[in-house]
């Protein structure tokens, strides 16, 4: 296709940035020694792993010692929730989260009951942020880890970290926070939020797929879930992968120069395309807190119709985005997000996130909002539901 | 994801025989929002033919192919021949659909039948 692609799904994925593409390049054909083996050429790749471990402890206020390379967002979020609850089982086996949390959270959680563990899921209120008092009310003799998203990856709603951290510190309980979302477009001190564990992916901020990272407290009592080889200070097994944790270094590096700007940017296509869609079309709901979200998500449902037909329509212009639907979601249900705040299913399926990043222009958002209006019109006109309501 | 045919693709993105028949003798509505596809289909029938039939959709891009080819497949027919329809059918004359597509989106037939019943039961004096 000729047409040029416009990419609203930035919290789905994002493009490897050209800066973080080159800083990679080395480390295929160059430096590919392993970084476990004495020789110059390994040493090079394992000085390079370092640097890239000093870069993330840096941009959470950490310390280089306690930045763990992982395969991915969902294997730092596994790592976390099983090797704490393994690893203190002796001292209770009770977990609290939250039920907008995303699957990597939710499926281990369920997986850990399964195994004899027990788990509350806190919901959220209607503006998709949970209460702290919600969260301390749960507090059991017996409970050893609180896990709760820093942002929400559908509807981008905040969560109150500043409380949670300080009530798990009050009770002597880990805190994790899955912060796939927020790391590069919030900042994040560890230590100011006394969050023990921390969960950040790579491709969620320029950087490539298939790396992310954990960051454990010192002093955290938790066991291994990758056995093998001592690679990662003998805590995850497996040869490195090298050029994506220098890709994750340098993406990572790229992402928390200038996070105030980069926020100030997209709160300002956010803020623009959220009036004009209110504005433009009718029977549309904004879900999620207005105001306490990430700089660059919307997520709206557009009531009698369905998402996968307006994400249809809009690739056939070439704008990427995506939808909470049934059919996007490859189940029966709409998103447990959206049923989580409160929306009944009917609405829920006619949901759309649209999620900005720095490489979105201004004349991007607004060929968008230039061509929603009829694509929502034409599906309304198809849809009996619509009918019924105009009648 | 599964990709769709461009069968599916084309009747998705200029649907035939959408909208409503004033005077239908035949409507026939399968489906329910909770699950997210509704179909609702309108014929009208004229000694024993189907000679005009239109259609409305809340659902993906499937719903709305299988309902605007199961139009197509039918205008015309006799009720015994329009009776014939099979949701398997319809997804053939799409070229296929994706797998989880084949039970959820793929209601037009029954709507379709639906219709027939109203129409026999209920339209036959209109």
């Amino acid at each position: 296709m000729n047409q040029k692609t416009i990419y609203f799904d930035n919290a789905a994925t994002t493009r490897v940035s050209p800066k973080v593409f080159k800083s990679m390049m080395p480390f295929f054909q160059n430096s590919y020694g392993n970084p476990s083996t004495i020789y110059s050429l390994g040493r090079e790749a394992r000085q390079a792993i370092e640097v890239a471990r000093e870069k993330i402890a840096n941009s959470i206020n950490a310390d280089k010692e306690e930045i763990f390379f992982t395969g991915s967002g969902t294997e730092s979020d596994n790592w976390a929730i099983k090797g704490i609850a393994y690893a203190n089982r002796k001292k209770g086996n009770h977990i609290i989260t939250t039920n907008i949390e995303h699957h990597a959270i939710l499926n281990t959680c369920k997986n850990l009951e399964r195994n004899g563990f027990e788990v509350t899921y806190v919901p959220v209120e209607k503006n998709g942020i949970v209460n702290p008092k919600d969260i301390l009310k749960e507090i059991r003799k017996d409970t050893v880890l609180i896990s709760v998203m820093f942002a929400n990856n559908e509807i981008g709603t905040l969560q109150p970290i500043v409380e949670i951290g300080k009530i798990t510190k009050e009770n002597g309980i880990y805190f994790h926070t899955d912060a796939v979302q927020a790391v590069g477009n919030i900042k994040i001190d560890v230590n100011e939020l006394n969050i023990d564990l921390l969960s950040l992916s790579a491709h969620k901020l320029n950087g490539p797929k298939g790396v992310g990272a954990l960051y454990i407290r010192k002093g955290v009592k938790i066991e291994n879930l990758i056995h093998g080889g001592g690679q990662e200070n003998r805590m995850r097994a497996g040869t490195e992968n090298v050029a994506s944790i220098v890709g994750l270094g340098k993406a990572i590096e790229l992402a928390t120069e200038d996070i105030e700007g980069k926020a100030k940017y997209l709160t300002n296509l956010r803020e623009k395309a959220i009036k004009s869609i209110l504005e433009n079309i009718p029977h549309t709901i904004i879900n999620g807190d207005r105001e306490r979200r990430l700089p660059g998500n919307i997520n709206v449902c557009f009531e009698y119709i369905e998402g996968e037909s307006i994400l249809l329509l809009l690739d056939s212009l070439g704008i990427c985005a995506s939808s909470g639907s049934a059919c996007t979601s490859g189940s029966l249900n709409p998103s447990h997000v959206l049923l989580a705040i409160g929306l009944p299913h009917e609405i829920a399926h006619g949901s759309l996130r649209l999620s900005f990043s720095k490489e979105n222009t201004e004349e991007e958002v607004d060929f968008l909002l230039e061509k929603l209006p009829p694509i929502i019109s034409r599906l309304r006109d198809m849809s009996p539901l619509y009918t019924q309501v105009k009648k | 994801m599964e990709e769709y045919s461009n069968k599916v693709m084309d009747h998705f993105m200029n649907p035939r025989n959408v909208g409503i028949i004033e005077d239908a003798n035949g409507i026939g509505e399968v489906g329910n929002p909770v699950c997210g596809d509704i179909m609702k289909m309108y014929i009208k029938v004229k000694e024993n033919v189907i000679v005009d039939v239109k259609f409305q959709t809340f659902g993906c891009g499937a719903a709305v192919a299988t309902s605007s080819i199961t139009t197509e497949l039918v205008k015309g027919k006799t009720l015994e021949e329009a009776l014939k329809l099979t949701n398997e059918k319809v997804a053939e004359a799409l070229d296929g659909l994706p797998p989880i597509k084949m039970h959820c989106s793929n209601l037009a037939s029954q709507a379709l039948k639906a219709a027939i019943e109203d129409y026999l039961k209920n339209g036959k004096e209109k």
